[in-house]
């Protein structure tokens, strides 16, 4: 059965606008992905039908909506395949939930204990261990990156030593779309003991993942990324992982009891849930995993995969060679985030004439300025892909992007 | 936005190669999109003498170097702080400049102003001037 990408996209209301008196072609989406039908239905009918504080209501509302806060975690579980929902902590996003590890985590290293992370970390993997660092007197160390935009996984013996005590790297980065290969790094930190953070804010976007199966110890993501609200993140881990890490941040729902001497807190995951939650992102949450579980075809990926391929071998053929992609050239072991300079042409100015022609790409840094400088880049343009996009969108990057360079050269 | 004369002032370079004893130099940071200018005054008796630039940034940053460097030279030193707010209100709040004003030639970068993201772009040099001359004259 081959994949329906229109009967896809007429489930994204967005899709169907015009923007500069263009049809959108929105590939901005490893930045925020698009809202489907049933995602905004499920948080509409929750705010309309159920609104209420959660946990501690025994009126009939606030069960509903303790009721329907409680299933979105069981979704995240299924999606993400965890042993147990209560593994599955909310926070507001990706960036929060490492920065709950660096605090709850943190808290138990020493001076000289060391972190590694890698040279293709977003910022969000990179800041929150440089703040343990000067909190704890750690030691921060980087595995490197190989020109095509990989993970330098030969190197791993080098950076992972006896005194690692987390290993804290992407699965797919931001900026090549490289995919890591999980099993090496959790392979080379299980031999010195140390554990496993995943952030998978780029890869939870293309369909469930099995984080039992990975072998990892954490693993983060977020919510608008996945075609869920803003707001909403996933920090997973083992439960007894979460059992021994003490809380992040306190304040109600995280407790069991209060005195003005002392604070029994609450088993996980509330422990780490401080403060009234986002109740209706995380429905909306809820009802992403199991649209995109519907979604993740093999048709699907293929579909994506094809358009992947199409850029990549596009952006090849313009300009007689003055478009450099950064990361991987093929299509092998990357997921469809793809990133490239312009000889001579500022990203910035390439993305503003492609969104005058309705294409809405992404310049800058993207949060990895390390990456950045190890390219010896100040930013790249990058179209990143996924299920609703369409040929119409390749061709109208591709398009816009030979005029881009007419214009400003 | 790309007019031509934006497009023009940014290929013309004018201005950048760093001064070889500049009074002072200035180098700023648009955090939000990397852009970076480094910038070389000379300044005499109240004047403005000598302006050199380095841009690593996007073409608007490049053509608001290129045109402070071109039209800064001879000018007072106290011109500059009020081109920057006039350049500011015309991005920001549409503001009219009249021909007869000092640095009226800023109005080249009204096409920028419904593209509030790139105002800090066309910004960013006049900013880095206007430290850099404050920086000269604090010496003297």
């Amino acid at each position: 059965m081959s994949f329906d990408v229109d009967a896809l996209r007429s489930q994204f209301p967005i899709l169907d606008r015009t923007v500069h008196g263009k049809p959108l072609h929105y590939l901005d989406n490893s930045a925020t992905a698009q809202i489907p039908n049933a995602v905004l239905d499920a948080v509409e009918r929750h705010e309309i039908a159920h609104r209420a504080n959660v946990l501690r209501g025994i009126h009939y509302l606030a069960e509903a909506a303790t009721e329907a806060y409680e299933n979105a975690r069981l979704d995240v579980a299924r999606f993400i395949n965890a042993a147990d929902a209560s593994e599955v902590v909310f926070t507001s996003g990706t960036t929060s939930a490492i920065n709950l590890v660096a605090h709850s985590f943190g808290q138990g290293l020493k001076p000289g204990d060391e972190i590694v992370i890698s040279m293709l970390e977003h910022h969000s993997n990179i800041v929150p261990w440089q703040l343990l660092r000067q909190r704890s007197g750690i030691v921060l160390k980087v595995i490197p990156a190989t020109t095509d935009g990989r993970l330098d996984l030969d190197k791993l013996d080098d950076v992972i030593t006896d005194k690692c005590k987390l290993v804290a790297v992407t699965h797919v980065s931001n900026v090549t779309g490289a995919d890591t290969e999980i099993y090496r790094i959790v392979e080379a930190a299980k031999a010195v003991g140390a554990k496993v953070l995943i952030d998978g804010a780029q890869r939870v976007p293309h369909g469930p993942i099995d984080v039992q199966a990975l072998g990892v110890d954490f693993y983060a993501f977020s919510g608008h990324k996945m075609y869920a609200p803003n707001g909403i993140g996933i920090l997973w881990a083992h439960r007894e992982l979460l059992d021994a890490l003490p809380p992040f941040m306190g304040g109600g729902e995280m407790i069991r009891t209060v005195t003005l001497e002392d604070t029994i807190f609450a088993e996980p995951p509330h422990k780490f849930e401080a403060g009234t939650p986002p109740i209706a992102q995380a429905v909306g949450l809820g009802a992403a995993t199991r649209w995109l579980t519907e979604v993740d075809t093999p048709e699907a990926t293929l579909h994506v995969a094809k358009l992947a391929e199409q850029t990549l071998s596009g952006l090849a053929d313009i300009a007689d060679g003055r478009i450099r992609i950064i990361g991987p050239q093929g299509t092998q072991s990357r997921l469809p985030v793809i990133s490239f300079t312009v000889d001579g042409i500022h990203p910035h100015d390439v993305c503003q004439i492609l969104d005058s022609h309705g294409v809405a790409l992404r310049g800058g840094h993207h949060c990895a300025q390390p990456l950045m400088d190890f390219f010896d880049v100040t930013g790249t343009t990058r179209a990143s892909l996924t299920f609703y996009n369409n040929q119409a969108d390749v061709d109208a990057l591709l398009n816009g992007l030979d005029a881009a360079i007419k214009k400003l050269t | 936005m790309y007019q031509d004369e934006i497009v023009t002032l940014a290929k013309s370079k004018t201005g950048a190669q760093r001064l070889e004893n500049p009074d002072a130099t200035v180098t700023l940071d648009n955090p939000l999109c990397g852009d970076r200018v480094t910038l070389d005054v000379n300044v005499a008796d109240g004047k403005i003498m000598a302006v050199g630039h380095r841009v690593r940034g996007c073409m608007l940053c490049e053509a608001s170097a290129s045109l402070v460097a071109r039209d800064a030279i001879g000018t007072d030193t106290d011109s500059i702080a009020p081109a920057r707010d006039k350049l500011e209100a015309l991005l920001k709040k549409g503001a009219e400049v009249s021909g007869d004003d000092p640095w009226s030639t800023v109005t080249t970068f009204g096409p920028v102003a419904e593209f509030k993201s790139r105002h800090e772009c066309v910004l960013l040099p006049f900013e880095a001037l206007g430290k850099a001359v404050e920086q000269a004259e604090d010496k003297d």
